[in-house]
């Protein structure tokens, strides 16, 4: 396939500290012992996606995330690790790389992705469609919004959080309205137009933006090239595109109003028609139709089924979430194969006496567990050492953490080289890379880190 | 239980509930008058439900349907010509002998009514409607089932009591170019939950200059997914509950059934009301709202669609039978044509009428005892009863009422009304869409028996506005200047030629029975094309609606702060009278009053209070600084109490404080030296608590050096507030 692969996999995000630091930029960040740009490599892989362009923010960070893609990913995929500055938005990452890209059609995907639809069935329709830009919408995910669910969830109950508003067609297959950012708690305006055109528009409010978008190249490179305010592609290309989609080119002025039948009192030069029509005409001869007249593009999406799992990990909940998630209820996506018990238990790892590792749980390789250790819906990663009367629930302990007696962790998240001193116990806590809890102290709802030398 | 019921249709629909003893008979409200006035003139003289629609009457198809699909109680609400309907009820064997059908008819009169509003109301006056019943207009026809419908809504109703109405609704797409259906409605949008079919937004008559559709967003918090079509049209066939006329009742205002009624409930969130759309696909509907939806809807009818409502088989009254012939030619029995007469496809000739040599007929109707001479053109006509149209007349796309004579060579022109007997001279041309009459157009005074509601009250322009009058006042109409100069100049036109609004004339076409003029598409089209390009300047405006926006959002906190001084200067004036001797009590009064008009906080009281009285205390005090302070311990002192009364919290104090320190920076600089020594008088007086001053030094700390100034300056002041507390932790 003539596709190229742009992969937007972040620096060192704010959002997700302490998780994310210097040594752990967020492509890095393990997600069920792997990084989370596993996921997407490995998606990409398996739809034959093979020319890959992984843009980091920051040097270190790009210097990071390349020496980890070339090792795993050697002989396997062609991945190109670019650094670009920080914080330049999504867009200005592609703007960045624009020379770079050479084939027809251009995949755009946020490195944060953890899905199994396939990127290859997005290109696929992208290119049935003939479109400017195809963009993946999925259902949002039972456990919530990620986006949503750090900002209080009082109002959740009541209502639930709209990340996007879109309108699409009656065949769902274009996309003809998009409200995204702050403008989704507003009152939603629809162009009237739009509606005249196409007689029937769906309005949802429940599917989300996955950050996974085909792009016609030479489309994306000249909006990127005029639009140079343009930021992010999610709030400012996208809707642009989609609000624009439907002019009718320069050249359709008067010249073309006169008909070659004569009397056909349908004007030929409205693309508005062309959609309208669509369903009429064969796919194919719409396509050609619209092809031919040039200076127009098409948006269109892609919905995954409800199935389909999809989350982004953007913040700390969405990363406790998703840990949870591909351990448990999409196990599938985690690769390893689970034991009897539904858990995975590395073989070289020591479990001690009346230990107990509950179901939907996963123990790297390495790890120790003292006696009387209790493991519930958890993650543990490499070489940690656990000592004895442990509970551990709903939590992530990343590798070489040690972890003394007595401790209770819950709803946690714990990063490398972690020490928790003797009956510590956290409650929702993250504990930032190094840090030493001390003994017997007690947290809840705290973020844990070492001291950051800025000025 | 006995399963026999009374006849096929009315069986299927009524016998579905066996359980259901409770369950009264199906009833419907049939309104047998539009309420508007598009078929002026000819409504002056005959009821619209009366205007023969390809030579039946309109009513006999809706009570036909009606009776057709189970209805076993029929109300007909009469207003204009209210005689007339019921004259034909009885005529047409409706009502008057018992059980000659199997729906019973009532008339129901009055007049008073305005609107359909009014009618409803009546109806519920009259306290016969107890169950579900469907309101329909006397001028719709259809064939659809209506046992799915009834069905849909029953159990509905028993999941979800406020789900009062359900609409049907039929897929039409508008026309691009005029934005119309091919009825002639305007299009409408409507926004449909697409499980529940709720109806969540409904806008007819869609405002052009409105080029969004703006959905609220509680609308969108409900319902994840709604669908927003303009390719529906309202049959005006609703399902409704008994609630709905008590709604109509306990709303005055509702007057029109889907702008006052609909909308209402649709925005009404406190009843909780509910309207469902059912959408039917291959059975017919449409109401007869215009002169265009009256020749669509003759052309579906010649064509069958509305089967089983077609000439051959609904029987009326004494009209002869009717025979379908190829090509949908009907022809009734006695029919006198001439040999060379052409009657092409899709018309309808009726009984006693003589079509003389090489007439031409083709996609018309034409009624009985009619006298067609020779060489006539007759294209896209409605000719009705009893006319006489001479030899070499040409009449297309036309609607000629009852006795109508047209002299020999006469032309008429697409569009033309031409009211009951109304005579038309020999080789005269009557301009298109021209509306003659023999009864003058009314002015405003004597127009009150068949007034409409909606249409004169939203200035639309379709319908004869009373005022311009101006060939009403010549009786004998020949007055077509270019028309006398022309030709014959001897006969004219016998009746009034209603004028249009100055605008009609532009609009005529939309609802005319001619098909839309070429020219008129072109320039549509252009209009289009250029509406094309304004779409793509749209994206160079793309930011318009969110600036517009932001500039909403500072006009707001403008206004606020507008608002803010104004009360402020309204305390200040209220202080000013109690200076003048008040009492203080009535002084409070008066300011939470303010407080609640202009609904601020408890804070701003306490700010603007203190504003006046240091503002008193300024006028007070002429010039010295010494003087100033001494006059301002005095106010202080006098209103010390009044101030208590509002600075109740701490927040109030931290108010007063901010407020004594932008009076200072700002408008009145004079009490800036004083600052340092003010404070510990507001603190001595309990006007500030040291809870209050501490927390606003502390909130300074890390604000700009220019905002600390004060701070700095009541430093020693803050020290010795900070030790004294320290003192007391001790003590303590």
């Amino acid at each position: 396939m003539d596709f190229q692969v742009v992969v937007l996999a972040g620096g060192t995000s704010e959002k997700l500290s302490p998780l994310v630091s210097k040594d752990v930029p967020k492509a890095l960040l393990p997600v069920a012992n792997r990084p989370v740009l596993s996921y997407v490599l490995d998606l990409l892989e398996a739809s034959d996606l093979k020319d890959i362009i992984v843009v980091v923010e920051g040097q270190e960070a790009a210097r990071l995330v390349g020496a980890w893609a070339s090792s795993a990913y050697l002989d396997r995929l062609l991945v190109e690790v670019v650094a670009v500055p920080e914080d330049i938005g999504t867009a200005g990452a592609l703007r960045a790389i624009s020379k770079r890209l050479t084939a027809n059609d251009v995949l755009v995907i946020s490195g944060d992705l953890v899905t199994d639809v396939l990127p290859g069935a997005v290109a696929a329709t992208h290119r049935r469609n003939g479109a400017a830009v195809t963009a993946l919408l999925c259902s949002v995910p039972i456990s919530g919004p990620s986006d949503a669910a750090s900002s209080g969830g009082k109002d959740k109950a009541k209502k639930p959080t709209r990340l996007n508003i879109v309108g699409l067609d009656i065949t769902r297959q274009f996309l003809l309205h998009i409200v995204s950012g702050t403008d989704v708690e507003k009152d939603v305006r629809v162009y009237k137009r739009k509606i005249r055109a196409v007689g029937e528009m769906e309005i949802r409010s429940d599917l989300m933006d996955a950050h996974l978008y085909a792009f016609k190249r030479t489309t994306l490179q000249n909006i990127l090239e005029e639009k140079e305010s343009y930021r992010s592609i999610r709030l400012e290309v996208l809707p642009y595109l989609v609000r624009s989609q439907l002019k009718s080119s320069s050249s359709g002025g008067e010249g073309t109003t006169v008909d070659e039948t004569g009397d056909a009192t349908v004007p030929s030069n409205s693309h508005l028609q062309c959609l309208s029509q669509h369903r009429i005409l064969a796919p194919s001869a719409f396509k050609k139709d619209l092809l031919s007249s040039g200076g127009t593009y098409r948006c269109c999406v892609y919905i995954a089924t409800k199935s389909k799992y999809c989350h982004r990990l953007n913040s700390i909940q969405a990363y406790c979430d998703i840990n949870r998630d591909v351990v448990g209820d999409a196990s599938h996506l985690s690769g390893y194969s689970f034991s009897a018990q539904n858990n995975i238990i590395h073989p070289t790892s020591v479990l001690g006496s009346k230990t107990t590792i509950g179901p939907q749980c996963m123990l790297a390789e390495g790890s120790q567990l003292g006696d009387k250790c209790s493991v519930k819906r958890s993650v543990i990663g490499r070489h940690c050492r656990i000592g004895s009367n442990v509970k551990i629930v709903n939590s992530v302990v990343m590798n070489h953490v040690v972890i003394e007696d007595g401790c209770h962790i819950q709803g946690s998240v714990i990063c490398n080289n972690v020490q928790l001193q003797e009956r510590a116990v956290l409650k929702d806590c993250q504990v930032g890379a190094g840090y030493i809890v001390t003994a017997s102290s007690e947290h809840k709802a705290e973020s844990l880190s070492k001291k950051v030398e800025r000025f | 239980m006995s399963k026999k019921s009374r006849g096929g249709g009315g069986g299927a629909a009524a016998g579905e509930d066996p359980e259901d003893l409770s369950r009264s008979p199906l009833q419907a409200v049939l309104l047998a008058d539009s309420f508007t006035l598009k078929f002026r003139p000819i409504t002056l003289e005959r009821p619209k439900v009366l205007l023969p629609l390809v030579n039946v009457p309109m009513i006999e198809y809706t009570l036909s349907w009606l009776e057709s699909a189970g209805v076993e109680e029929c109300f007909v609400f009469c207003c204009a010509h209210a005689q007339q309907v019921k004259e034909h009820l009885g005529k047409a064997g409706w009502t008057g002998k018992p059980a000659a059908r199997e729906m019973t008819v009532t008339a129901v009169e009055s007049h008073d009514a305005i609107s359909a509003g009014d009618a409803l109301r009546v109806m519920y006056g009259r306290g016969v409607i107890h169950g579900d019943f469907v309101l329909i207009s006397g001028d719709t026809i259809s064939n659809m089932n209506l046992k799915d419908a009834l069905q849909e809504h029953k159990d509905r109703r028993k999941k979800d009591p406020l789900a009062v109405m359900t609409m049907v609704i039929k897929h039409s797409k508008p026309s691009i170019l005029t934005n119309q259906t091919r009825l002639g409605n305007d299009e409408i949008v409507m926004a449909i939950d697409p499980e529940t079919k709720e109806l969540l937004y409904y806008e007819d008559r869609a405002d052009v200059s409105n080029l969004y559709v703006t959905i609220d967003k509680d609308i969108l918090a409900s319902n994840p997914t709604l669908q927003l079509r303009n390719n529906m049209e309202d049959c005006y066939i609703d399902i409704c509950s008994p609630e709905v006329l008590s709604l109509f009742t306990d709303n005055f205002d509702y007057q029109h059934l889907r702008r006052h009624f609909v909308k209402g409930l649709l925005v009404d969130d406190i009843m909780g009301y509910k309207i469902y759309t059912h959408e039917i696909r291959s059975s017919y509907a449409a109401r007869i709202d215009n002169f265009r939806s009256y020749d669509t809807v003759s052309k579906d009818i010649i064509q069958r669609w509305t089967y089983p409502m077609v000439p051959d088989v609904l029987s009326f009254g004494d009209r002869q039978e009717i025979k379908l012939h190829r090509q949908g030619i009907y022809k009734a029995s006695d029919v006198t044509l001439s040999h060379c007469a052409q009657i092409g496809a899709n018309s309808v000739v009726g009984n006693g009428t003589s079509v003389g040599e090489n007439c031409k007929v083709s996609n018309s109707v034409i009624g009985q005892g009619c006298n067609i001479g020779k060489n006539v053109l007759i294209h896209g006509s409605y000719i009705w009863d009893n006319v006489t149209i001479e030899d070499g007349c040409k009449v297309s796309n036309s609607l000629v009422c009852d006795g109508v004579h047209l002299g020999a060579g006469a032309i008429v022109e697409p569009g033309c009304i031409l009211s009951f007997k109304v005579e038309v001279g020999k080789n005269v041309v009557v301009p298109a869409y021209s509306k003659v009459a023999l009864l003058p157009q009314p002015s405003n005074e004597d127009s009150d028996e068949e007034l409409e509601y909606a249409d004169t009250n939203s200035g639309v322009t379709d319908s004869p506005p009373f005022s311009s009058m101006r060939s009403a006042d010549h009786p004998t109409v020949s007055d077509d200047d270019d028309l006398e100069a022309s030709e014959t100049g001897t006969c004219g036109v016998v009746g009034y030629v209603w004028e249009n609004v100055d605008a009609g004339i532009q609009e005529e076409w939309r609802q005319s029975i001619a098909p839309i003029p070429k020219d008129k598409l072109e320039e549509l089209q252009h209009a289009a094309s250029f509406d094309d390009d304004d779409d793509g300047s749209e994206d160079d405006f793309k930011n318009r609606p969110t600036v517009l926006d932001q500039d909403d959002d500072s006009d707001v906190s403008a206004v606020e702060d507008d608002d803010y001084s104004k009360f402020e200067k309204e305390v200040e004036e209220t202080f000013q009278r109690a200076l003048d001797g008040i009492h203080q009590d009535n002084l409070i009064l008066e300011i939470n009053a303010l407080r609640l008009s202009y609904s601020l906080q408890h804070a701003d009281c306490a700010g603007a209070l203190f504003h006046s009285v240091m503002r008193s205390a300024l006028v007070a005090a002429q010039s010295t600084n010494g003087n100033l302070l001494k006059t301002t311990a005095e106010a202080l002192g006098k209103w010390k109490d009044l101030l208590r009364n509002y600075t109740k919290s701490v927040d109030e104090e931290m108010e007063i404080l901010l407020k004594f320190e932008e009076m200072c920076q700002e408008n009145t600089k004079e009490f800036s030296p004083l600052f340092s020594k003010i404070l510990p008088y507001l603190y001595d007086k309990e006007v500030v608590s040291e809870d209050a001053i501490l927390r606003w030094a502390e909130e300074k700390e890390n604000a700009d050096e220019s905002d600390k100034v004060f701070v700095k300056q009541s430093e020693a002041f803050i020290q010795w507030l900070k030790e004294a507390e320290e003192e007391d932790e001790e003590e303590e």
